[in-house]
């Protein structure tokens, strides 16, 4: 059900492009309009949804502590998974948003005769989940040639790295191979992995099929159906400069679509759960230290709980007669309520 | 807002990020130059313009496997004859051909090129000859 | 307790294909021995809670207020602005599943609501439909649904058939805790009156007696008496224990099950027998005579009151620092909560051990000290006399309990000490120990008789390890640091397991520790004849 939700509005987005690709009073909107509205509401919304998170306090440190803490000189402590200091967390979070740390610890419970429990290792996820953020990032990264002027140092550069093979011409950059295994891999488990298909809703096939629909997009448009990239990189260049030119007709259908599939995963961003992206750096138990016990941590609504303890007093005036009774030392010989 | 200073150093690095091209772009002040190729004053080249834009790397490709591996050496048409370059058949070569018309890689070649960040390895092993004409060598 | 199904049966009635319906069209069946008896009116009185009544999950008619749904709601909206946590684990969750099989009712069960990722959607689709664009125009779609009666029973239903044990959240790749979500889930639910009676007549007890068991000061005291007695009668030392003595310089915290259950009590032998040897000037309070705190079950207030008695009766005492002994949610409250609940303890010292001069130095803020950071230094500086024979009848192996594992990190402290008392050792395998350790499966309130069949299922990942060492190893006893695991494991065992006792680390401390002027031992702390003692 939420798979064909998902098809569907993939193919409303489709019907779209092209609608902006083939009419002429239109293809202004498409190239120009839809994507300054994109990037306002990208950033816009990515800083709104970080700052309403930043709105509600974290009442408590509350880590989830991945290994040794810090406490006797001659026990080891786990910086990394259990860190007691600013360097430790940062180095913690760098390992979880560069190599996705916690990911990487993915196991596979199996059930066996006997009964017998086992967890094998199982890194599938962890793998194509890594290989597909990382190749979106370069892919990304490469993308600053149609960007700016002039083309920042690490463009040649990563074009060199990620078309190191020399093959086909144009080069065959790996990343673009990779995103699409990736993409595959990470849809067909949700559809045919039961339990991942049980709790996928559309918003999880939606933005897969959206993001391979920019993939597929731009491959075919460089090495099969040719667009004027001169055109592409003065259009960009010209809204990224607030100077925005009209569309060039060497545009082809295909770039239109490309970039529309890129302006609506641009405006879906902040209002889906593609924001884990900034929500990463603000998870409480990842970006704390284990310093619980070290340094107080202050609750700013700590005193909204109104409820009075039962004091001492309370307590050995109800059970005073018992406590002498026992020999038990007393603050008070009486109650002093009568 | 709840630890105001990290937060808004994550949402600067965030913008700094995500507006770098625009950044980029006006420190450059490069942004409005185009990419300029002069072209030849006259003759014809043998596919269109717009075919040229596209496919030219993909149809030297072909005629590098062609002479290399195949040893057809002559440029033929779609009807089978042969194409005449000053007066004799032209090759299937980068530099005999195609640059006896554009022959200015600088001028030509390059603006492309460069204002997309294209590195061909054409010249890996050419080179460009109206530079070999000045006798530099790779 | 008891369960009719053999063990091999219920392992034959899991299975991990969930149903072909959609989840959100599946009604909640409060199946007999999955479930937890409703909150004893009365205990909810003396706490002062919400709609205190008769009633039962099992019932159609909850006796809810009219307005349950606004309180819900409104609570709800105060917790998301409150808690960064919750906000959080709502909007970021991208459903990748990893957590799904790390859950051990979901590996016991099968149910697919028992995945931690479906668990936290219970309270996210009705998060998305009151709180989000999406959710108010898409419903199922976004999913996202209505608040409605059955909802409510599902929440109950799963939010107590989740011991807050943290496992998921290790897993996680943005750290998503689903402790934290049935945490406020179950404060949700606490505002109507909708709570167990197993975490609220304990916390009415903890509150009015100072311990969940209600028990009072003069049974306090014959509690630890007869413990003195039976010390002596093993050891031939007669110990002295002080209870309420002001100017000690340190306050002694259990749990209240150390000195009133079994096999507890052999851990609080133990403590005596090494507070004794070394001298240490200490205490036990009758009004803090519980380190463990239920209130941390239902709601951070309930947490609050309880915890701030430790505090207190430390100041009340002029004591210098606390030592707080063997339990796994105790830890968690008083590493992560306890400090910022009730603190500064402005008025207690650095802790410093009065036997090693070692300043504990990672509790320089709150002031209270593991006790098996306590003893693990002392056995460093050889402080006390050993003699691991004594536990040769012991083949142990150790059960990191989620708490001081995942909320604390405390891995190393009782693996030295259980070395440096025991020759036999042997860990389980390494997915389901320290920071990857399983739950007894009866935590955060749940450990019922009512409740037995989903604690045998709960528990069968952590008993199926055990069983791995025993069979393969010879183990035949698991040694934990959680007043609910030693409660909760032996009929687990006996159940998965059976011949595989449940132990503390201070029972085999004392069983090992040579005491000056001590009688032969003729026997261990359990009154088993000491190895090579059978015959006598």
């Amino acid at each position: 059900m939420g798979i064909w939700f998902s098809l569907v509005a993939v193919a409303a987005l489709i019907l779209l492009g092209l609608l902006g690709a083939n009419v002429s009073g239109l293809n202004y909107i498409f190239a120009v309009v839809i994507p300054y509205i994109a990037i306002t509401l990208f950033i816009v919304g990515s800083i709104v949804r970080i700052v309403r998170w930043a709105r509600s306090p974290v009442p408590f440190r509350i880590p989830t502590t991945g290994g040794q803490q810090k406490s006797l000189s001659f026990i080891k402590q786990n910086r990394l998974d259990n860190p007691s200091s600013y360097l430790g967390v940062l180095g913690r979070m760098a390992l979880e948003v560069l190599f996705f740390r916690s990911l990487f610890r993915n196991t596979k419970a199996e059930l066996k005769e006997g009964p017998i429990l086992t967890y094998g290792a199982n890194k599938w996820l962890w793998m194509f989940s890594l290989a597909f953020h990382w190749s979106f990032l370069i892919i990304f990264l490469r993308h600053f040639r149609f960007f700016t002027q002039p083309i920042p140092f690490f463009v040649p550069f990563l074009q060199d790295i990620d078309g190191f093979f020399q093959i086909w011409v144009p080069l065959i950059y790996m990343t673009n191979a990779v995103i699409l295994a990736a993409l595959t891999y990470l849809f067909f488990r949700r559809v045919f992995d039961s339990k991942i298909r049980y709790i996928s809703l559309p918003s999880d096939y939606f933005p897969l099929l959206l993001i391979a629909g920019i993939a597929i997009t731009g491959i075919l448009m460089r090495y099969f159906f040719k667009t004027d990239l001169v055109a592409v990189k003065e259009l960009m260049l010209g809204i990224l400069s607030f100077a925005p030119s009209a569309p060039s007709e060497g545009l082809s259908l295909w770039f239109y679509l490309h970039l529309f599939f890129v302006c609506s995963l641009l405006i879906y961003f902040p209002m889906s759960k593609l924001v884990h992206m900034s929500g990463i750096f603000m998870s409480p138990t990842r970006n704390l230290a284990n310093t619980n016990r070290m340094r107080r941590h202050v609750n700013p609504w700590i005193d909204e709980l109104k409820m009075k303890p039962h004091t001492y007093e309370e307590y050995e005036d109800e059970f005073r007669k018992v406590m002498k009774g026992a020999g038990m030392p007393l603050d008070k010989e009486e109650s002093h309520v009568s | 807002m709840y630890g105001t200073g990290k937060v808004l150093i994550g949402i600067l690095i965030f913008i700094l990020a995500f507006t770098s091209p625009i950044l980029i772009n006006m420190a450059g002040g490069k942004a409005s130059v185009k990419a300029n190729p002069v072209l030849p004053q006259s003759g014809k080249c043998i596919e269109s313009k717009e075919y040229m834009k596209g496919y030219h790397m993909e149809m030297l490709d072909i005629w590098r496997d062609k002479v290399v591996r195949q040893d057809i050496r002559f440029l033929k048409k779609a009807d089978g004859s042969y194409y005449m370059l000053n007066g004799a058949k032209a090759e299937m070569s980068l530099t005999k051909t195609c640059m006896s018309c554009h022959d200015n890689k600088a001028k030509f070649c390059d603006e492309c090129h460069n204002y997309l960040d294209v590195n061909p390895y054409c010249w890996d092993c050419h080179i460009d000859p109206s530079l070999a004409k000045k006798g530099v060598t790779k | 307790m008891s369960l009719k199904m053999k063990p091999e049966e219920l392992a034959q009635t899991i299975s991990y294909k969930p149903p072909k319906k959609h989840w959100m069209d599946v009604r909640v069946e409060y199946k007999k021995g999955s479930y937890n008896y409703a909150g004893n009116p009365e205990s909810l009185k003396y706490v002062h809670q919400p709609n205190p009544r008769k009633w039962q999950p099992y019932e159609e008619n909850w006796k809810l207020p009219e307005n349950w749904k606004e309180i819900i709601l409104e609570g709800f909206r105060e917790r998301i602005d409150k808690f960064r946590s919750l906000k959080l684990f709502m909007d970021i969750c991208v459903r990748c599943g990893a957590c799904a099989d790390k859950c051990h009712f979901f590996i016991g069960s099968g149910d697919p609501k028992n995945m931690p990722v479906l668990r936290a959607e219970l309270l996210r689709a009705v998060y998305r439909k009151e709180f989000t664009l999406a959710g108010k125009l898409m419903a199922k779609m976004a999913g996202a649904t209505e608040l409605t009666f059955d909802v409510l029973k599902e929440w109950f239903y799963y939010f107590y058939q989740c011991t807050q044990c943290r496992r998921c959240s290790v897993f996680c790749p943005y750290g998503i805790d689903t402790a934290e979500i049935t945490f406020i889930a179950r404060e949700l639910m606490n505002l109507i009156g909708v709570n167990i009676d197993w975490v609220m007549t304990p916390v009415a007890n903890s509150h009015r007696t100072g311990n969940h068991l209600g028990i009072q000061p003069h049974g306090f005291k014959d509690s630890i008496e007869f413990a003195r007695d039976d010390l002596e009668d093993l050891t031939g030392i007669r110990v002295e224990i002080p209870i309420n003595k002001k100017g000690a310089e340190i306050l002694f915290v259990i749990p209240s099950a150390d000195y009133f259950a079994e096999p507890h009590y052999y851990t609080l032998l133990g403590y005596m027998a090494l507070f004794h040897e070394i001298g240490l000037d200490f205490t036990f309070s009758t009004y803090a005579s519980e380190g463990g705190n239920f209130g941390s079950f239902v709601s951070h207030e309930l947490m609050k009151v309880l915890n701030a008695k430790i505090y207190a009766e430390a100041k009340r005492l002029k004591v210098k620092w606390i030592l707080g002994g063997e339990c796994g949610h105790m830890w968690r409250i008083l590493h992560q909560y306890m400090d910022t609940l009730n603190g500064p303890a402005d008025f207690l010292e650095v802790p410093k051990s009065p036997i090693t001069r070692t300043v504990f130095e990672n509790t320089r803020s709150t002031k209270m000290v593991h006790i098996t950071e306590f003893t693990a230094d002392l056995i460093k500086n050889n402080k006390i006399k050993l003699d691991k024979s004594r536990n040769d009848h012991w083949h142990a192996t150790f059960h990191d309990s989620c708490n001081p594992a995942r909320g604390m990190g405390l891995l190393e402290e009782p693996r030295y000490i259980l070395k440096s008392v025991l020759n036999n050792f042997t860990e389980m395998p390494d997915n389901t120990i320290r920071e990857q350790t399983f739950c007894c499966g009866s935590g955060a309130g749940l450990g019922t008789e009512e409740n037995f069949e989903m604690r045998m299922r709960g528990g069968f990942p952590r008993a199926n390890a055990v069983k791995y060492v025993a069979e393969n190893n010879g183990v035949n006893l698991l040694t934990c640091i959680c007043a609910i695991d030693k409660a909760t494991l032996p009929p687990l065992l006996q159940y998965w397991v059976p011949g595989v006792e449940v132990g503390g680390i201070h029972e085999l401390v004392g069983n090992a520790l040579v005491m000056k002027g001590e009688n032969e031992r003729k026997t261990d702390l359990r009154n088993n004849p000491s190895p090579g003692k059978e015959d006598i």
